[in-house]
């Protein structure tokens, strides 16, 4: 379990680390890269949990689309980012006892918590033993199954989102010429050609 | 030294009061503000999966997969938001962010 250890050490580590450079960057195009990195460590974490599946779909999701998704906003949109980052001392001591504050009072819930032997006989899906079916094809399993209600609710989530950043970012122009198909359809040769008497010798004025 | 759930929950919750400190110490920058939600986010998934395995209730692992969802959709919605400010306003300091007087 040695090597667990050390490797829990690490991505917890390097987690930590990026996630205060996050904050502390002072380009926010190294803020995003910093995110990802965090992300990362983080899905190595949930490998040495035994959420494999998680930890893929950690990977895809936020670094494949939400990471990528803030880098093109943070380099598309034209700011000034030193101006947004004065006063920023001002707000460093009231935010840095909250911060601590809430440290503080999380570490003492962890430290004081306990498991209750009830709390066993209330778990609903039990994991798969080691040995046994893979972590992917255990949530499968009662994804589709068991929580297909939740499952489509997800769905119809990311539906509502990709409308309303559609519906939110998708502006027309003016005076930008566009295909009008029911006009060209409705072309008939009386409106489209005209005939003329072209007197020989003379041509069209 | 043998790793258990404890250590994943500090982690968990050293990365809120992170995410907790970003907000209130960039104050000004909307989209460093959305970081740190993610950041929340994610110690929240960190939670969940940490009692998940460590009970070997799957559930845990479900449900984290929905906050995924969320935190998606709560990133794309809020960026196209910006976008969209940010073309009617050129800026997108917090504070200018005052039309609704709130």
């Amino acid at each position: 379990m040695a090597v667990a250890g050390i490797f829990f050490y690490l991505f917890s580590a390097i987690t930590v680390a990026a996630a205060f450079m996050v904050i502390a960057a002072r380009n926010p195009v190294h803020s995003v890269l910093f995110l990802i990195l965090a992300f990362f460590n983080s899905a190595g974490l949930f490998v040495l949990m035994g959420a494999e599946f998680l930890a893929m779909i950690l990977v895809v999701v936020y670094v494949g689309a939400v990471a990528v998704l803030f880098l093109f906003v943070v380099m598309m949109l034209d700011i000034d980012f030193a101006e947004l980052r004065q006063g920023m001392l001002q707000y460093l001591p009231v935010g840095g006892v909250i911060g601590v504050i809430l440290l503080i009072e999380l570490i003492f819930v962890v430290g004081s918590w306990a498991l209750s032997p009830e709390a066993v006989a209330t778990i609903a899906d039990k994991a798969p033993s080691v040995g046994g079916i893979t972590n992917t094809e255990a949530i499968g399993q009662i994804l589709y199954t068991k929580y297909v209600y939740l499952f489509q609710a997800a769905g119809i989530v990311l539906l509502i989102a990709m409308v309303g950043a559609i519906v939110l970012t998708l502006h027309h122009k003016e005076g930008v010429r566009r295909q009008s198909i029911p006009r060209q359809v409705a072309r008939t040769p009386a409106t489209a050609i005209e005939v003329r008497e072209v007197k020989s010798g003379e041509g069209l004025s | 030294m043998e790793i258990g759930l404890s250590h994943y929950l500090t982690v968990a919750a050293i990365l809120f009061a992170i995410g907790i400190f970003g907000i209130f110490l960039n104050r000004k920058n909307v989209i460093i503000i959305l970081m740190s939600i993610e950041l929340m986010l994610l110690a929240v998934n960190i939670n969940l999966v940490a009692f998940s395995t460590h009970l070997g209730d799957l559930m845990g692992q479900v449900f984290a997969l929905l906050v995924l969802t969320v935190a998606a959709g709560e990133a794309a919605i809020g960026l196209a938001i910006l976008v969209a400010y940010h073309r009617n306003r050129g800026s997108i300091a917090v504070e200018d962010i005052n039309m609704m007087k709130g």
